[in-house]
């Protein structure tokens, strides 16, 4: 019986199954798929004109780059510069700080369901407001200035944080959490001993990323006036000084590439 | 000293893991429980320490009821129950040292261990355990940094270190050659007898438990089938725990064995 099944099966070519089993839905979602591509794509409207008159004002701004203009403004970017890592610092803290216990509540292997539910609406809330409109309100709230970019920046690193953060725990090795309950650990020396050596790695390497990108956030914050840098660099453009907003820029990305290889040190230690 | 008197497990599922087992060890007594893969031994001994939670029946140590235990009290009664792991459970970042003093976790309150500043004697009592199992030198080592057996015997050290009347023991062997796998059994059983402990071991290598316990548990769908001198373990027995299969080689090998020690 069964070498008559492999006789039929010898000599004819092997295929990993598709996905998709039928064929007609598989085609129509390929069809379907490139027309909307080709529609889409249409539907864009591009005016070549005004695409040719604007190649100038971009060729300036890149030219820029290659005359930054450090000195004029240096006061206002110095200011700027420190409140803008000032915010950032103190928003990383302030939001891990508050990130780790929600993060542990979020996980559903150790919280009970409704501290888990009411972490959970935490983080949904955190994650679906989008900074800059979370800095928008917090401006009308508490005026100009570096205070609301600070809470905005650490009203951010907590939905991020904790949702990532949540996520390994619940991914953890139970067998070394089971070994340390069953010497009568308290629920506290449970998590000190059996969880957080399992998450710590993970918990570091997600913060120096978030102090990475908070300061970049906070160098966009600064165009609806929550303060920073990025205040600074919306001047320099209102006042078209394309050679002072390039050096601000050049600033940016040195220190995001500073703290990306940092960040990238920190990670590779704490294995 | 243990007793289990109609220890039920029911999973929500349906799945009956463990129907109405009574059970007694006598203080001293190492016992092994063997059976096929879901016969319900892991959750056996994980109902005793309610790791796993049973849902009917009692378990008695010494006077107490597990099984109606607070918390607060089960807590204290888990660290006269030490525990040894299948693949060890270590926890991996933490030192072998941790790993040992986390045996004493119940005793200490929660700042002491969080700044890892345990009294004294907890940590002479963790070196000298260290140094019974040959490994005082790994002390401020990793414990990922260490092989199977080494693991293992941190394993050991630390549900030793809780002073326990009771070892619960899960498959202790699985993961390591048949030469480590011997000196692990062989050093458990040492264990027991210098400190007069009850052990109930979980164990799939049938020729391993013969040679080493004094009393062994066959366990069929969540049923003791079986409950005798591990010389009493016939092919017959063995077809009954286990299902119809040769026997006659996983016997013979095990008396081969003893001679080869015998005579060495």
């Amino acid at each position: 019986m069964s070498s008559s099944e492999l006789d039929t099966l010898i000599g004819t070519r092997w295929k990993k199954p598709p996905f998709i089993r039928r064929v007609w839905l598989r085609s129509a979602l390929v069809l379907g798929g490139f027309l909307y591509l080709v529609l889409a794509i249409a539907s864009v409207e591009v005016n070549w004109s005004r695409v040719y008159e604007g190649l100038e004002r971009g060729a300036a701004f890149v030219a820029a780059f290659t005359t930054p203009d450090f000195t004029t403004r240096a006061a206002d970017i110095r200011e700027g510069m420190l409140e803008s890592i000032v915010m950032t610092v103190a928003a990383s803290v302030v939001g891990i700080l508050i990130s780790i216990p929600i993060g542990l509540g979020a996980a559903r292997n150790l919280a009970p369901l409704p501290v888990y539910l009411v972490c959970r609406g935490i983080i949904a809330v955190s994650r679906a407001l989008q900074e800059i409109i979370v800095a928008i309100l917090l401006v009308a709230i508490f005026g100009f200035g570096p205070l609301a970019g600070f809470l905005t920046l650490s009203f951010a690193t907590i939905g991020f944080l904790s949702k990532l953060l949540a996520e390994d725990i619940e991914s953890m090795d139970r067998a070394q959490a089971e070994a340390v309950r069953a010497t009568g650990a308290r629920w506290t020396q449970w998590i000190n001993y059996g969880v957080q050596p399992q998450f710590m790695p993970r918990l570091i390497g997600l913060s120096m990323y978030r102090l990475d990108i908070n300061f970049r956030e906070s160098a966009i914050l600064g165009l609806v006036g929550a303060g920073g840098i990025g205040a600074t660099l919306n001047t320099a453009f209102d006042r078209y000084e394309f050679d002072t907003a390039a050096a601000i820029l050049i600033l940016i990305i040195v220190i995001v590439m500073a703290l990306e290889y940092l960040s990238g040190i920190v990670r590779s230690r704490v294995q | 000293m243990l007793r289990l008197e109609k220890l039920t497990k029911t999973y929500k599922t349906g799945d009956q893991a463990l129907k109405q087992v009574d059970l007694e060890v006598p203080q001293g007594q190492v016992l092994a429980l063997i059976g096929p893969s879901g016969a319900g031994k892991s959750t056996l001994i994980r109902c005793i320490n309610r790791l796993v939670e049973p849902t009917g029946g009692a378990a008695w140590l010494g006077g107490v009821n597990l099984t109606a235990l607070g918390q607060r009290a089960l807590r204290r009664e888990r660290r006269r129950m030490g525990m040894i792991f299948q693949e060890y459970a270590l926890v991996e970042r933490l030192t072998v040292m941790e790993n040992v003093l986390s045996g004493r976790l119940g005793y200490v309150g929660f700042w002491r261990s969080f700044l890892r500043r345990f009294p004294q004697s907890d940590v002479d009592e963790a070196y000298r355990l260290l140094d019974r199992v040959g490994l005082l030198h790994m002390a401020d080592k990793r414990a990922d940094e260490l092989s199977g057996g080494q693991r293992q015997r941190v394993g050991i050290c630390r549900a030793l270190i809780q002073n326990p009347a009771l070892l619960l023991v899960d498959e202790p062997t699985a993961s390591l050659d048949p030469k480590t796998s011997r000196q692990i059994m062989r050093l458990i059983v040492e264990l027991c007898r210098e400190r007069d402990l009850a052990a109930i071991i979980n164990i799939h290598d049938v020729a391993l438990a013969q040679m080493f316990v004094m009393r062994v548990i066959g366990l069929e769908l969540g049923r003791i089938v079986f409950d005798g001198a591990p010389d009493a373990l016939t092919p017959d027995v063995l077809t009954q725990i286990y299902g119809e299969e040769d026997w006659e080689a996983t016997i013979q090998t095990v008396e081969e064995e003893e001679e080869e020690a015998g005579t060495a």
